[in-house]
């Protein structure tokens, strides 16, 4: 028998319908995770249709995109960016109530943004095919599932029929060889893959991360690395499940109880690599060789170890990006002023990434004049950091502490930098404009965005780290 | 079906030589407060048209190209990537354009094209080449055959596209319909695993 890859078990777990020469495989999807920004138009063409939601019981919407991070205000008035914005969310609210599909809706204690949200309810579990209209969905490949964004259109497919159809992407798997030294995490990890191989390394591939580094992560971590595969073109991203994942779900709202857990964790453990699978491309990180990277130019792959220079730009287009980010080439990152920082995003909003940066932020204060955002993922992050003090850690440190949603991520729903300014953020993309006209966007860790806050320049953070 | 059976096309080109020209370019984020999905193509590219102020800016590559004419967008590889935002396709076909060239096209934005009457083409490295350096080509599009030929070049080249896709975009095939058309091995599957 041939050797199986986890991501060739996962996909023939969900075949419907073979693919053939002239059909793709109808593909079967366990869980869709919608929110209110490319939902709309499926809804809408459901109705055109005449059409139902097929299972609403594997369907669950969440609010995130357009959802203000501030507060109401005293009449109870939600400060949307636009009524645009207000409406989009009430289109959700009312698709969700029309079809039978649970929304986490503001001031759901369970809300929060749609990739940290699935996990922390336990219904991203492994061996699960997870679908949801946002690139971002390849986060929840941290559990051994089979997990990529999808269009509109096919959101329209997912909720009527509950599958998709989809060609077999090619395998990749890349190896995180050796230990990461101490400072350094999965966001770090991902930057460096992301340099190594391209922002198009991974494009018509399933990426498996495998090896040590891999293996002692965190969920956490394991998320933001699957979470940042889309940057490298490729729409999913994997880590086989073990009993780091298994501890994890144990006990979560959606996990299973009692016998039925057993029998799952039973089933996970076969969710493995065999020895001798066949990948069509493998790539090997040296994960010990790693340092806290941050991006210099407009795209993802644009990145560098912190502790060094951004090289001298040689093509014409990274000359424009250089003149964009006006950070040159042979010059230490650490010469680079910054105006605002933010800590958010499905990339880097979860407990343990608000643990690292309150550690450096801790009896610190931000610089003078610079902003700092720092935006809990979940209603459930935002609880236990505030149980822990994290809050108040971040508030006596000079910076704002707001409500769950993507915020300054995509900058869609009035969180955004003014034009001009640098933003070392913990998000996903450093595309132009991403995050408002004009910005200048350095992706980076918790701890390093944290450590730029502090000096208000862009800066290493293992000595605020090793001082602990 | 909200777009047009794909038929031959013959048109002149816009050129975006730049890699990696992500969905935020295409359509900024801001855009996407839409509960619709007609009506983006004034918001194609918005911020390489207009400045911070929203004047349009004096060196944008679409001034003075009339998109009637214009229907084909060349770029730089790595075209779409980013977010997965169906909104892109809808802007630029809402724009006017009909195929997009490039030498590698992201996989969420080429599926989402692909649905909406869009055309991607991915072509060698010197058909790539070529076309970047000749803007404003005439260039004719023959997706039955699969072939894209410049007018006046002498030059052209075969691509592949995904042959359901290719059927859905020349025949008008559904692709919900045909998923629909499988509901009873939808259900078997549903029974099995129950």
């Amino acid at each position: 028998m041939t050797a199986k890859s986890l991501f060739d078990k996962l996909w023939e777990r969900h075949v419907v319908v073979p693919e053939a020469e002239n059909s793709p495989a109808v593909l079967y999807i366990d869980l869709h995770l919608i929110h209110e920004v490319t939902s709309p138009q499926a809804f809408t063409a459901l109705a055109e249709r005449g059409l139902k939601v097929r299972r609403p019981d594997l369907t669950l919407g969440t609010l995130d995109h357009s959802t203000p991070t501030l507060p109401a205000n005293a009449k109870g008035e939600l400060p949307y960016a636009t009524p645009e914005a207000k409406a989009q969310v009430e289109q959700l609210r009312k698709n969700c109530e029309e079809h039978g599909v649970m929304l986490l809706d503001l001031g759901d204690p369970r809300r929060g943004i749609v990739h940290v949200v699935g996990p922390e309810l336990g219904a991203t579990q492994p061996g699960k095919t997870i679908v949801c209209g946002d690139s971002h969905t390849s986060t929840h490949g941290a559990f051994g599932a089979l997990a990529f964004g999808i269009g509109t259109t096919e959101v329209g497919h997912v909720l009527a029929t509950q599958c998709v159809l989809q060609r077999k992407p090619k395998s990749m798997r890349v190896t995180f060889e050796g230990k990461l030294q101490p400072g350094v995490g999965a966001k770090d990890m991902a930057l460096a893959m992301i340099a190594q191989i391209g922002a198009d390394g991974g494009q018509g591939y399933a990426i498996e991360f495998a090896g040590e580094a891999v293996r002692g992560l965190s969920m956490d971590g394991r998320m933001t690395l699957c979470n940042m595969s889309i940057e490298a073109g490729a729409r999913s991203g994997m880590v086989a499940p073990d009993e780091t994942t298994f501890e994890w779900l144990k006990g979560r709202d959606f996990s299973p109880k009692g016998e039925a857990w057993d029998a799952a964790v039973a089933d996970w453990r076969s969710l493995t690599t065999e020895e001798g699978a066949h990948f069509d491309k493998e790539v090997v990180v040296d994960a010990a060789a790693i340092h806290p990277m941050v991006t210099y130019g407009v795209s993802p792959d644009a990145a560098a170890p912190v502790d060094g220079e951004a090289p001298m730009a040689s093509t014409e287009v990274e000359r424009s990006a250089a003149e964009y980010m006006r950070i040159n080439g042979g010059k230490p990152f650490h010469d680079t002023a910054v105006d605002r920082v933010f800590i958010g995003s499905c990339t880097n909003s979860r407990l343990s990434d608000l643990r690292e940066a309150a550690k450096v932020f801790a009896g610190r204060h931000v610089k003078n004049g610079l902003i700092a955002l720092v935006v809990p993922g979940s209603e459930a992050v935002r609880r236990a950091a505030e149980e822990e003090g994290l809050d108040r850690i971040f508030i006596d440190a000079g910076a704002e502490w707001r409500e769950p949603g993507c915020s300054m991520c995509i900058a869609m729903n009035g969180d955004q930098g003014a034009p001009g300014e640098l933003v070392v953020s913990t998000s996903n993309r450093n595309f132009v404009g991403r995050q408002g006209k004009g910005v200048r966007t350095v992706l980076a860790s918790p701890a390093t965005a944290a450590a730029s806050a502090i000096e208000g320049r862009i800066a290493d953070p293992r000595p605020y780290l090793s001082a602990v | 079906m909200s777009f047009e059976p794909f038929e031959i096309l013959r048109s002149r080109t816009i050129v975006l030589p730049q890699k990696n020209i992500d969905t935020d370019q295409i359509i900024p984020a801001r855009f996407l407060t839409t509960t619709s999905r007609k009506g983006l193509g004034k918001a194609a590219f918005y911020d390489w048209r207009y400045d911070v102020d929203g004047r349009p800016r004096n060196s944008s590559i679409f001034n003075g190209v009339d998109p009637d004419t214009h229907r084909i967008l060349v770029a730089g590889s790595n075209f779409g990537c980013g977010s997965s935002r169906e909104h892109a396709p809808w802007a630029l076909y809402d724009f006017g354009f009909r195929a997009v060239i490039s030498s590698d096209i992201a996989d969420i934005f080429k599926s989402n094209a692909l649905k909406n009457g869009l055309l991607p083409i991915e072509v060698d490295d010197e058909t790539h080449e070529y076309l970047l350096s000749h803007p404003g080509a005439e260039v004719v599009v023959d997706l039955e055959k699969e072939l894209v030929g410049v007018l006046g070049g002498g030059k052209s080249a075969t691509f592949k596209v995904e042959a359901f896709a290719r059927r859905c975009l020349l025949d008008g095939v559904d692709p919900l319909g045909h998923i629909m058309n499988q509901t009873d091995a939808i259900k078997a599957y549903e029974e099995a695993r129950a």
